[in-house]
């Protein structure tokens, strides 16, 4: 007979052993999962009609909150750079500040937090009751792969939106601080275009951020599908599944987003 | 149901219309790739004593127009200058005699180089050298210059 406290330390490290196996059993889970939803990827566009109604789901029904958003951002951001810049007279250089922080962060990065919010927790909810009500049991009885017809084009449909809507909200976040700095503050509108245009580099800034937005796209439609195929099929269990992938997408979010920030715009501030 | 799927075609046909409407506009009218593009131009060599503040990428103006971009900035260590290389539009060639200067746009304003061209009827070849350049004006050594040009009337009377 063990003396207890040798019995407790057993009994913890057991419990720690237990859930470190259960953490990289579920990531290789996940990354089996990945690979097979991209063998049934052809399908998704094979039966393009699928994916395009993935597409309305995800990106159509989130292009208000996103352009209201990007347009508020924008307003809030020139007036409140206005009042630094000012400062220093260099009040023309509105239009960069503002544009560079949307095309570069701030489009990519908050519309991805919303499109998680928004699509992905209705990816994961939808998938997660169909497992719940066997509706994925019953397509597989009827030799019917669910990952080709459920999973697969809720994917792409969220990958190919991803890009779209941070375009949108960039574009709509200019719009805003032009509305906000030439309209109600009166700088010069030529000065707030050239400025900006001089500034924003093609390859550096929007082809970065479009690549950042497909990125933050692929995780959160991966981290969607994943948690709803993944659910318990009990009603706490798809419940829990939805919180699980907003937080875990706003995670891997701004995660990726540091990584990327990194290896995209360290060599240019150095230089 | 042949109706709901119409329109969800057609809905999602409207979305990736502004989607791409959106790239565009970002690439067209907020970033520079029609103006000038990064891939296409040819390279000038300029050695300067000293280019202050000058960064990559910082723009190249004749005539306060955009003609081209820095593209590298390197130091000689034989004969101690900074070796800055220029990519200019094909549009725009320039004389042999041209002068290459760093300068400030206002007090505070971002640093680029300047090209004045000569009369000279030769032009630069791709990867030619700028042999007349003028250096960045530091302002410490400015103030410093100025002072003692004033001390030193003052100290010989």
């Amino acid at each position: 007979m063990l003396s207890s406290p040798v019995a407790g330390i057993a009994d913890a490290l057991r419990r720690l052993g237990a859930g470190s196996i259960a953490a990289i059993a579920r990531l290789g889970y996940a990354a089996r999962f990945a690979v097979a939803v991209g063998r049934e990827s052809p399908t998704a566009f094979a039966r393009l009609h699928l994916t395009i109604r993935e597409i309305y789901f995800a990106g159509v029904l989130s292009l208000i909150i996103i352009a209201v958003s990007g347009m508020f951002v924008g307003m809030v951001l020139a007036l409140q750079g206005y009042d630094v810049l000012q400062r220093y007279r260099s009040d023309e250089s509105l239009g960069v500040l503002v544009a560079l922080s949307l095309v570069r962060e701030l489009g990519p990065v908050v519309s991805g937090l919303l499109f998680a919010s928004r699509a992905g927790s209705a990816i994961t909810a939808e998938i997660g009751l169909m497992k719940a009500t066997e509706q994925l049991s019953a397509m597989e009885m009827m030799a019917v792969d669910p990952l080709a017809r459920v999973v697969a084009p809720r994917f792409w449909g969220g990958v190919i939106s991803m890009p779209l809507l941070a375009a949108l909200f960039s574009t709509m976040g200019i719009f805003g601080a032009y509305l906000v700095g030439v309209r109600l503050i009166d700088i010069d509108v030529g000065a707030f275009w050239s400025n900006m245009k001089a500034a924003v580099d093609f390859r550096y800034d929007i082809l970065n951020g479009i690549i950042k937005s497909v990125v933050f796209g692929v995780a959160v439609s991966m981290i969607a599908v994943f948690e709803g195929f993944d659910a318990s099929p009990t009603a706490e269990g798809v419940s829990s599944a939805t919180t699980r992938t907003v937080v875990e997408s706003s995670l891997a979010i701004l995660a990726l987003d540091f990584v990327l920030t990194v290896f995209m715009f360290r060599g240019i501030s150095q230089t | 149901m042949k109706g709901g799927r119409s329109a969800v075609d057609l809905w999602v046909g409207i979305f990736v219309a502004i989607g791409i409407g959106a790239i565009l506009f970002l690439a067209l009218k907020v970033g520079n790739l029609v103006t000038f593009g990064s891939t296409e131009g040819y390279r000038l060599e300029a050695r300067f004593d000293n280019i202050g503040s000058l960064k990559v990428r910082a723009p190249v103006k004749a005539s306060g127009v955009v003609v081209g971009r820095v593209e590298r900035i390197r130091f000689d260590a034989k004969t101690y200058q900074a070796v800055v290389t220029l990519k200019i539009d094909h549009a725009y060639p320039f004389t042999t005699d041209t002068i290459a200067s760093i300068l400030t746009s206002g007090l505070l304003g971002e640093v680029y180089v300047g090209l004045d061209a000569g009369g000279d009827t030769a032009m630069l070849p791709d990867g030619g050298k700028i042999a007349k350049t003028q250096s960045a004006i530091v302002l410490e050594k400015m103030i410093g210059q100025f002072l003692f040009d004033k001390a030193a009337p003052s100290g010989g009377k």
